[in-house]
């Protein structure tokens, strides 16, 4: 029980670095590092056996190894500003996510639970992930950070199906994987085309389809 | 049967990547759409037995959807022959909106990303488990985007980025509202084995009403973003306009119906729960919002491939009215959605005809569309009439059934809004088209000669299939419709 | 008496710390380094100096210093010893120990600001506008250390040691006041203790005009000031209420030094922070400290 409450915690740290961070080569470490902590986690619940073992290994591939390997691929191939470009400041960034868990954690309070699904924190720490990722998605102005939040915010709800994954088929948690790892894939050859086409990789040049 | 049936497409598309000869890789779409259809037209006579460990299984449901999407499929497979034609080879363009050059993407990528998106499709359509449902639908959208950025110019490609981006966290969120799903029903001595409706369904009484609340308002959100409903719609009208017209056909006529399908599973597994008004009222509230969103937009709309979309956006709004209010009106949405894809596809690619002698997208340019190209006016000016719902076309029938309903259950406000928005949309429609089937030629563009039979007999069929529908439904159809409807019945 | 034998230490052992930072430092970039005491014969040098005052300045440019120093041990006053509660503690005085730190920064800042002079000014708006951030991370982080603490006082807070099993929120407040730490005390990342440009300078450039006893009186309180903290670490670490006296006297001077070691590591590690990053910093240490208050209230 201590160890994913340890597990737990540090992901809550790990969502609001999201926010306050300002390179984006420390946002990938944060994604990299925020996948080896979601591999972990089915270990911490359910025990180093079968289903959770298989699941832990395939998202550490994925998402601790994966993911940051095709973002930071990305990353150094497009040559841009290795600065996040925030469309509001960190510090306010920041203090919304520090609002965004007082009210996961009011609503984790608040709301029936089926009793021994979920442990402590877990759901107020996947919300902060989603959160963070969603907030990294409208909140930044680089078309890379949106990735990221969308990784961040899809790491968000995989911990939130941590616990139930027992039950279902491992094959199916493995195809949403791949999805998801397809998409970054898709988004990432989207992004090539951007700073070839654009020469920026900032949304806010994204302005002639207008009514 | 079921299994072969999204293996085919991807069979299909990897011999399109490897056949190096255009001409055979062209008509391989159009033989590939036929197979399907074929297959598809054959589970109508013998309804076709689980596949996969249950994981594909066919209900009158998917089957209305999955043939809509087999045969706008087919129907612009048949388009592609003429376009790619034209379109397919690869040298140096010039944009005619803003003057830069471009080239296309490689035709064999285009025609491999067409029968992938045709795979995720019939997976979506054909299975009843929710979590391979998620997986078919994020498929469906990462294989439609390079279908987007077809023509390789900034604003496809801005397009795309909104695509992937909205729709993408879109399903993110219907992800989880799927677990929020398997919370409701979770049960730590008796765990469901699976996220399939035949198991969840017995078990839905029980299940934690609160939890399902949450995980429909999910669903709704994230589906509701790839659908297309108002106001999660801002992809939609930037997406259709930029993609070629095949590639729009497609997006408004099979996928949007795709998504639509993700919502009623969900509606499926609340009806029994006790929550059917629940979901009714949001469907209803997000229905109106769409189609008020719709009308506000189309009025006075300079662009007719985004007065199609902003048309897309509308009824998918009456669909979810529709299923919202129930009874009488879910028949009528699904009639509607029949009609829909067939009446949208055809004005898609009719759509395609015109860009491609009028090289604009402005209804103010484009004028005289009668004088050059005949055959496609005579069509435009039909498909215009069919999808605002004028009488002899089957939209009139399924509206007029959804109306119907909405005066029978006393939802009167909504009718109201829902027959104004009607009538606004017809007009500002109407202006559009007109000016544009009317009029002179303009001096600068060349009288094209005669139309092609592959470029007008698409459209033409779809469209011949939406007027029959108007005047007679066949009993089959009609009971799928029925069973269709009572499935997603809010009543439980 | 055993109470107040932990403030004759810091009293007589706080000009050390400096001096340890200074000779890691010195060792980390090569060099033999100053003596360890250094900072002591500059106290004895300064006393004997006479007084050097700008026409310009007003009483206050004396009382500033004076006031300062007396402020910081009123601090040193409620913070608990190794083997001993603090000679005065009593519920909420972890609030006036917050304002007594204030109240000598005040003061220092006040007389920055009597002499009149641009730079000195300009030292001290930096030096206001950064406590008025690290003020909110010190009280959020020792809000923290109260949630779970047996009484309100400092004396009940510190000593405790990393409660139960290792929870992860709990080891932020010895992080939060090694940055405040850093933080008040000028060290690098956030200012500079040894540039030479009063440009770069946030608190030394406030203390340019003060001479002899003055300067004397300034030094020594920014060596008690860093005892403070470091004492503040290692009490929020080390689980000395438990220990005997004696090794939770080892322990606690173990722990200071080891504290000044990581200071003078920090510094030769470490670039200077760009002023407008500074805020960042401290923004994040607030994060941080408010996660770790809601965290161990919620538990």
């Amino acid at each position: 029980m201590a160890a994913i409450q340890s597990l737990l915690v540090a992901l809550v740290v790990v969502n609001l670095a999201y926010l306050a961070v300002t390179r984006l080569k420390t946002l990938t470490r944060i994604t990299a590092l925020q996948g080896v902590l979601l591999a972990a986690t089915p270990l911490a619940i359910a025990g180093p056996h079968g289903h959770g073992l298989v699941l832990s290994l395939a998202v550490l591939a994925i998402k601790g190894i994966g993911f940051p390997w095709l973002v930071a691929r990305t990353l150094s191939r497009l040559e841009v500003n290795p600065v996040v470009e925030p469309y509001f400041g960190f510090n306010m960034s920041l203090l919304a996510g520090v609002g965004g868990l007082l009210f996961s954690l009011w609503l984790e309070s608040r709301l029936p639970f089926p009793p021994g699904l979920f442990p402590p924190l877990l759901f107020p720490a996947a919300l902060t992930s989603i959160f963070s990722g969603l907030t990294l998605v409208v909140a930044r102005r680089k078309a890379l950070t949106q990735v990221i939040g969308y990784l961040a915010a899809e790491n968000g709800i995989f911990l939130l199906g941590v616990p139930l994954a027992a039950q279902g088929s491992v094959w199916l948690e493995l195809s949403v994987l791949l999805d998801v790892f397809v998409a970054v894939f898709v988004m990432g050859i989207a992004l090539h085309h951007i700073n070839k086409t654009f020469e920026s990789i900032d949304v806010g040049r994204f302005c002639s389809l207008r009514d | 049967m079921l299994a072969a049936l999204p293996l085919i497409p991807l069979l299909a598309g990897l011999m399109a990547l490897a056949l190096p000869a255009d001409g055979p890789r062209r008509w391989l779409l159009a033989a590939v759409g036929c197979l399907h259809l074929t297959l598809v037209g054959t589970t109508w006579v013998h309804p076709p037995a689980p596949a996969y460990g249950g994981l594909l299984e066919l209900d009158p449901l998917g089957q209305l959807f999955l043939t809509l999407a087999s045969l706008l499929f087919t129907a612009a497979a048949f388009y592609a022959v003429g376009y790619l034609r034209h379109e397919g080879a690869v040298h140096e363009k010039r944009d005619f909106q803003d003057g830069a050059t471009f080239v296309n993407a490689p035709e064999r990528v285009f025609s491999l990303c067409l029968c992938l998106f045709l795979s995720a499709m019939t997976v979506v359509c054909a299975t009843r488990n929710l979590s391979v449902l998620w997986v078919g639908i994020e498929a469906t959208t990462l294989s439609s985007a390079p279908l987007i950025y077809f023509h390789r110019h900034r604003r496809s490609l801005e397009a795309t980025w909104k695509y992937l981006v909205i729709c993408s966290v879109g399903i993110a969120l219907a992800l989880l509202g799927n677990i929020l799903v398997s919370v409701a029903f979770y049960d730590p001595v008796a765990p469901a084995a699976s996220m399939d409706l035949a198991e969840l369904l017995p078990l839905a009484p029980g299940a934690a009403k609160p939890w399902l609340r949450a995980a429909f308002i999910f669903l709704l959100v994230g589906y509701g973003s790839k659908m297309g409903l108002a106001p999660m719609h801002n992809w939609l009208p930037d997406a259709h306009s930029q993609s070629p017209s095949l590639v729009s056909a497609l997006l408004s006529g099979a996928l949007l119906n795709c998504a639509f399908l993700g919502i009623l599973r969900a509606v499926q597994i609340l009806s029994p729960a006790g929550l059917g008004a629940f979901c009714g009222e949001l469907l209803v509230l997000f229905g109106l919002i769409s189609m008020v969103t719709a009308a506000v937009f189309i009025v006075g709309l300079g662009d007719y491939k985004r007065m199609l979309a902003y048309s897309s956006v509308e009824h998918m709004g009456i669909l979810a009215l529709g299923v919202g209010i129930g009874g009488g009106a879910a028949f009528g949405a699904m009639l509607h959605a029949v009609n829909h894809s067939l009446t949208k596809g055809a004005l898609f690619l009719i759509s395609g005809n015109i860009l491609a002698v009028y090289h604009t997208r402005s209804c103010h340019d484009a004028r005289g569309v009668s004088r050059a190209l005949p055959i496609t006016a005579a069509l435009w000016t039909a498909g215009f009439l069919a999808i605002c719902g004028s009488p002899p076309f089957g939209l009139f029938v399924s509206e007029l059934a959804i109306l119907r309903a909405m005066f029978a259950g006393g939802h009167g406000l909504a009718a109201t809004i829902y027959v104004i928005a009607l009538a606004v949309i017809f007009v500002g429609m109407a202006t559009s088209v007109c000016r544009m089937v009317q009029g002179p030629l303009p001096p600068a563009v060349r009288h094209p000669g005669p139309e092609r039979v592959l470029s007008v007999a698409s459209p033409l069929a779809l469209l011949a299939a939406a007027l029959t529908l108007g005047l007679y439904v066949p009993q089959g159809l009609a009971d799928v419709l029925a069973r269709a409807a009572a499935a997603v019945s809010l009543g439980g | 008496m055993n109470a107040w034998l932990h403030i004759l230490a810091a009293l007589v052992l706080a000009p050390l710390v400096p001096g340890i930072v200074n000779r890691v430092k010195a060792r980390m970039s090569g060099r033999v380094g100053k003596p360890l005491l250094q900072t002591y014969f500059d106290l004895a040098k300064l006393t004997r100096k006479g007084l050097v005052e700008s026409h310009t300045a007003s009483f206050m440019l004396g009382v500033g210093p004076a006031v300062s120093l007396a402020a910081i041990c009123g601090a040193l006053c409620l913070l608990p010893g190794p083997a001993s509660p603090a000679p005065a503690s009593f519920a909420g005085d972890f609030m006036l120990a917050a304002y007594c730190l204030g109240l000598s920064r005040l003061a220092i800042i006040l007389a920055a600001l009597d002499t009149g002079s641009s730079f000195e000014g300009m030292g001290a708006s930096r030096e206001a506008a950064f406590s008025a951030l690290a003020e909110p991370v010190l009280f959020l982080a020792l809000l923290a250390l109260a949630a779970d603490a047996p009484s309100l006082s400092l004396s009940g807070m510190l000593g405790q040691g990393l409660s139960g099993a290792l929870a992860p929120e709990r080891l932020f407040v010895p992080l939060l006041l090694f940055i405040l730490l850093l933080t008040e005390n000028c060290r690098i990342p956030v200012d500079d203790p040894n540039t030479h440009l009063e440009l770069t300078m946030i608190h030394e450039v406030m203390v340019l005009d003060h001479s002899g006893p003055d300067m004397a009186m300034i030094s020594y309180g920014a060596a008690l000031k860093l005892w403070f903290f470091a004492a503040a670490v290692t009490l929020s670490l080390l689980p000395v209420q438990a220990m005997p006296p004696l090794a939770a006297w080892a322990a606690f001077l173990a722990g200071v030094v080891l504290v000044a070691v990581a200071v003078g590591l920090v510094e030769s590690s470490m670039a200077r922070l760009r002023l407008l990053r500074v805020p960042r910093l401290l923004g994040s240490a607030g994060a941080l400290a408010a996660l770790s208050l809601v965290l161990t209230v919620w538990r």
